[in-house]
């Protein structure tokens, strides 16, 4: 049996096998689809989903005589991509064909970047994460980012005899992104996977949609003994389209090849398919004795040479990544960690706390810095719990952010407490009215007229003398039980700053 | 130069029978014994003449990348911006197709 | 009346546009020809319905005032490597025989604009491989020339535009459109007395061409004058946006400014193509263009293109390599022949479909192509063959400093046997010694005929001027057929 023990805080992940402790080594290629309206070599749309081989140029039906030309926002996407994981950026690339049969690839070539790729050496930080076995941040490599086509779509369970052949995918660009192999865990190439996908969507060049296949991975991984310092046999699990299956695609391939090579046997360099239904991994038939790519430049195709104002326009209209955007949110705006990750995880999260961080800070007329841990903490748990509790009886159209904004501003005047902030939007949510006016009709305010809470204090301090004298004899505990007889005594809606202040001055 | 091939040439490496089978095979061209009766002594002859290429000193050459020098041009992202080159051609792209079904292509069944 | 069929293309566009006849009277005149013809098997089909539609539409504008093309009346041949609409495009091979391709190809779609029509798709080496017109899946060219040595043997009319060749010279096309990758305008124009040129690469789009070798393939015309070329270039030349190496230069006015006044301009003679071996005849006529040159009033200088050995192996990696991968498309699955054996998987199919489709010549270059780009050989061949490319360039580069176009043979001997050098493809490989440097190096070249040799077959001398510089050619080749006189034709014995 193999059993999973930690290690040190280079690599935690380690198999004890039979014959020893065992390590991994695993290299990601991400295909990642790139977003554009036209494919890369055709005007044809790239939109999902269409009516079989409706999608199709008769430059993707490879007829003959049909030849490619670039689209110039692929090529762009790709840059800014390269920029966002601060890679080099190849002014002067080439495309080249690699050359196989298949019958989802209608010039019997894929276009692609060996020799001369667009984007060169990058990386991407993955943050530590204890409990996933990541003890500290870790900088993985990226060796490269190139630009290729897709290929078309087999369906096997159409017809008893024969396969369908739709080639609506046929073409899209694709960018094909190639790790290091600097990953020494499932959990590390699933928080890499994580990364790269949301720094695609922040630089808006890739859906990061793993379900439709915008974004896939091809997964290398191979196992050594701990302190082994050569490579040991890899295999490549092709077209794995999730976070979850990627971590169990290694998982058994890592099993799988410790077990092969602890019964003595050894590792063949193949291409594997994994079955999302069973978690496993097995041989890959058709692609048998594709290793002869005779990859050479595409005649078709002059080399790629950007000007400079072109790589300049695609630096400047990058928007802020996740790993500044992590850091400003903890320096300039004060949040904590685990609030500025959890914001900066997705762009439809930061995308929603920006918009209300500057609603608020505009309605309160105060810096953002001022109002960004409020807003943080009613964008990640106060709105949502409340969306959660109201399920389908509340509408998100209602949650505006100026509706929210007016909520937090009653907040932080003091004017409501948090109670009555959730039960406001809560109304909101189901009814769209404004909170100013929803405050006042439903009488969810709290009382900060000082004239209402000295009355109901001096009552309490008359039906308690004995307390007051304990209290004033040096028994300061008791300040709670009057705070709380004066929130009684106020039915919940007493400001708390207020009946403290009052306290403080009436029992000296 | 000559326009007669140089004896010199037939000192080149060959390729033997197996090895124009493999290569056959990778270019999909299904061949048979006959086949590789003539294809490998013509295949030997070429690769012998066109081995005199290695005498050239070509280490501070580099290789051919444009016919002309040209940059490659980009295209706007538009579709169908071209009809000639755009899409929703499936009657088009299927109309001379062996075997066309329920608007795919039809081929044997494949085992992934 | 003269006969029609010998007017060339803008004797017939001018006759037309003058009312001296009509275009329907043109196309009427060649469609017989062509009808008479089959013992040349020059076309793969014909289409005279084609051929007239395309006269009336002129006659039409004509008689409505409206301006004519560049080609207006003129029925041409069309190379059977060009896509036609709806009309069977087959590159000669066994693998696309029934393809109508559902669209046109950009050259011959820029034809019909200026007014030309369509007799036919002209016969061709399989995929354009071939220097005889003997791999064509639709049988062999014949050559209208036949030598008057007494013997009747059928000659090669060139190739790979063999059709095209054999059917301007023995009039059944005022003009047809040709293809060049390593010699194939200029090699058929030699061997049958006409006049072709590939003009600089990118010139023509290649949109809708069957690919051979990308980085090579040109298309170009054939005709039976040097003016005739002009005409027909103008109108197949220009940018195409759907083709990335095509040139985005404005197309001159070739035909218009025609000059074979030569003074001032320096003629180079390559030293290097005298080879041994070259036919005596073959020098000799080199000799009287020297001299044809000098009397337009050109200086004849020496000039040397040092690696000229080595184009033809180069080009024998080059070709083949491009061609392997260009042709992997040819697949069955998507259009033209499929051969499915009982129980066959689709790996089965794609080999034995390639095995059926594909003739000896073509599968021979796609073998070769494979091996020279497969893993472990790929720099001693493919790279190393790029990089002699670059010094065959770099030769022409440095010539051209001396010169403003070279003069030589088109071809070492004059047309052969059909069925001479069938089994020995190296031997077949060699007639385009003298064509592929120029290919190689993306220039424009041209072959104008010289004179008959003492068989009574025509030669050709070859003009190869700088990137962009088809005047400069064009007007060296017209300077040569004036003085040449060359007008004989073919007996008619088909």
């Amino acid at each position: 049996m193999l059993r999973r023990v930690s290690g040190g805080k280079m690599s935690n992940y380690r198999i004890e096998g039979a014959t020893g402790t065992w390590e991994v080594v695993i290299g990601l290629e991400v295909h990642a689809q790139v977003t554009s309206n036209a494919k890369l070599f055709s005007g044809a749309s790239t939109q999902f989903g269409a009516e079989p081989n409706s999608q199709v140029s008769l430059v993707d039906a490879a007829m003959p005589g049909m030849l490619p030309v670039p689209n110039r926002e692929c090529i762009r996407q790709a840059v800014r991509t390269g920029m966002a994981i601060e890679a080099q950026i190849n002014a002067w690339s080439r495309f080249d064909r690699k050359n196989y049969f298949y019958a989802d690839l209608p010039q019997g070539y894929q276009i692609s970047q060996l020799y001369h790729p667009l984007v060169g050496k990058g990386s991407l930080t993955i943050e530590a994460d204890e409990k996933a076995g990541i003890p500290e941040d870790k900088v993985i490599g990226i060796e490269r980012i190139h630009v290729e086509q897709d290929a078309g779509k087999l369906m096997h369970d159409q017809h008893p005899t024969m396969s369908y052949v739709d080639l609506n995918r046929t073409g899209v660009a694709l960018m094909e992104i190639v790790s290091d192999p600097d990953m020494t865990s499932p959990a590390e190439a699933g928080a890499y996977i994580r990364k790269l996908r949301a720094i695609l969507r922040y630089v808006g060049s890739c859906d990061g949609n793993m379900e439709e296949g915008s974004m896939r991975a091809d997964v290398n991984v191979s196992v050594r003994k701990v302190g082994d310092t050569e490579l040991g046999t890899r295999t490549e699990t092709k077209n794995v389209n999730s976070v979850r299956f990627v971590m169990q695609a290694i998982e058994h391939e890592v099993q799988r090849q410790i077990d092969v090579l602890e019964d003595g046997g050894t590792i063949v360099q193949e291409t594997r398919l994994f079955d999302p239904n069973t978690g496993t991994t097995r041989s890959m038939r058709s692609k048998e004795d594709a290793h002869d790519y005779r990859y050479f430049p595409d005649p078709d195709l002059l080399p790629l040479e950007l000007e400079q104002e072109f790589l300049d326009e695609c630096r400047a209209s990058l928007p802020e990544l996740p790993d500044a955007k992590r850091a400003r949110y903890t320096g300039e705006l004060g949040l904590t960690d685990y609030n500025a990750r959890e914001l900066t995880a997705e762009v439809e999260t930061f995308a929603r706390f920006e918009t209300l961080l500057a609603e608020t800070a505009k309605a309160l007329g105060k810096p953002e810095a001022k109002v960004a841990t409020p807003v943080a903490n009613w964008s990640l748990s106060v709105a949502p719990g409340v969306i959660k509790a109201l399920g389908d009886e509340g509408d998100m159209a209602n949650a505006t952010p100026e509706r929210q904004a007016a909520i937090l501003k009653m907040q932080d005047a003091g004017e409501i407490s948090g109670g009555q902030a959730k039960e406001i939007f809560e109304i909101v949510l189901k009814t769209g009215r404004e909170p100013d006016e929803i405050a006042d009709t439903e009488g969810l305010k709290q009382v900060s007229d000082t004239g209402a809470i000295e009355e109901a204090i001096e009552k309490i301090m008359a039906a308690n003398e004995d307390k007051v004298a304990e209290y004033r004899g040096g028994k300061d505990k008791l300040f709670g039980f009057f705070v709380g007889q004066t929130m009684k005594a106020m039915q919940g809606k007493a400001n708390p700053a207020v009946v403290n202040q009052i306290l403080k001055d009436k029992l000296g | 130069m000559k326009l007669t091939l140089g004896a010199a040439n037939a000192a080149f490496m060959s390729v033997t029978r197996e090895q124009v089978a493999k290569i056959a095979s990778l270019a999909r061209i299904k061949v048979d014994e006959g086949d590789l009766d003539h294809f490998v002594p013509e295949f030997n002859a070429i690769l012998g003449f066109v081995e005199q290429l290695g005498e050239v000193d070509t280490s501070s050459v580099e290789p051919m990348t444009a016919v002309i020098p040209q940059k490659l041009r980009l295209r706007d992202d538009v579709i169908d911006a071209d009809p000639l080159t755009g899409g929703g051609k499936q009657a088009e792209v299927l109309a001379n197709a062996p075997v066309a079904e329920h608007g795919f292509f039809g081929v044997p069944k494949v085992i992934e | 009346m003269t006969d029609l069929t010998n007017l060339g293309v803008k004797a017939i566009r001018d006759g037309v546009a003058a009312g001296d006849f009509t275009a329907r009277e043109v196309a009427e005149s060649f469609n017989a020809n062509v009808a008479a013809a089959a013992a040349l098997n020059a076309f793969i089909v014909t289409t005279p319905e084609h051929a007239l539609a395309a006269a009336d539409a002129v006659d039409a504008k004509r008689a409505a005032g409206e301006e004519l093309g560049a080609m207006a009346g003129v029925p041409i041949g069309m190379k059977d490597l060009f896509a036609t609409r709806g009309v069977q495009t087959s590159a000669a091979s066994a693998i696309l025989e029934g393809f109508k391709p559902e669209y046109e190809s950009t050259v011959s779609q820029k034809l019909w604009d200026a007014g030309a029509g369509m007799l036919g798709k002209l016969n061709l080496d399989q995929f354009a491989m071939g220097s005889s017109n003997e791999t064509s899946h639709f049988g062999n060219v014949a050559n209208p020339w036949k030598a008057n040595d007494g013997g009747n043997a059928v000659l090669a009319p060139g190739g790979s535009s063999g059709g095209s060749s054999a059917a301007v010279a023995a009039r059944l096309a005022p003009a047809a459109t040709g293809t060049d990758t390593g010699g194939s305008i200029r090699q058929p124009a030699a061997f049958t007395g006409i006049s072709g040129i590939k003009p600089t690469y990118g010139r023509c789009s290649r949109w809708g061409i069957v690919a051979f070798a990308s980085s090579l393939d040109q298309a170009g015309p054939m005709a039976r004058s040097v003016e005739d070329c002009a005409v027909m270039l103008g109108a197949m030349a220009g940018f195409d946006p759907k083709d990335s190496t095509s040139l985005d230069a404005p197309v001159p006015d070739w035909a218009g400014a025609l000059s074979a006044d030569l003074r001032g301009k320096k003629v180079g003679i390559p030293k290097e193509y005298r080879m041994d071996g070259t036919d005596a005849e073959i020098l000799a006529s080199w000799d009287d263009g020297i001299a044809w040159l000098k009397d337009a009033g050109a200086e004849v200088v020496d000039v040397s293109l040092p690696h000229t050995k080595y184009a033809l192996p180069a080009y024998y990696i080059v070709a083949p390599a491009e061609a392997s991968s260009n042709l992997a498309r040819y697949d069955g699955v998507r259009y033209g022949l499929r051969d499915l054996p009982e129980g066959a998987g689709l790996q089965d199919m794609y080999a034995a479909t390639r095995a059926a489709g594909f003739g000896p010549e073509v599968k021979r270059r796609i073998m070769l192509g494979t091996y020279v780009l497969s893993a472990g050989f790929y720099d001693a061949y493919y790279t190393q063959a790029m990089k002699v490319r670059t010094l065959i360039q770099r030769d022409f580069n440095e010539a051209f400093e001396k010169c403003d176009v070279i003069l030589a043979p088109t071809t070492p001997t004059a047309a052969f046997p059909l069925g001479d050098k069938l089994d020995d493809p190296l031997a077949m490989y060699l007639n385009d010694v003298f064509s592929v440097p120029a290919s190689l190096a993306g220039l424009p070249a041209m072959s104008v005929p010289s004179r008959l040799n003492a068989k009574g077959l025509p030669l050709g001398l070859q003009l190869v001027g700088k990137a962009m510089d088809e005047q400069m050619v064009l007007n060296a080749g017209l300077a040569i057929e004036q003085r040449a006189g060359f007008d004989a034709a073919p007996g008619k014995w088909w």
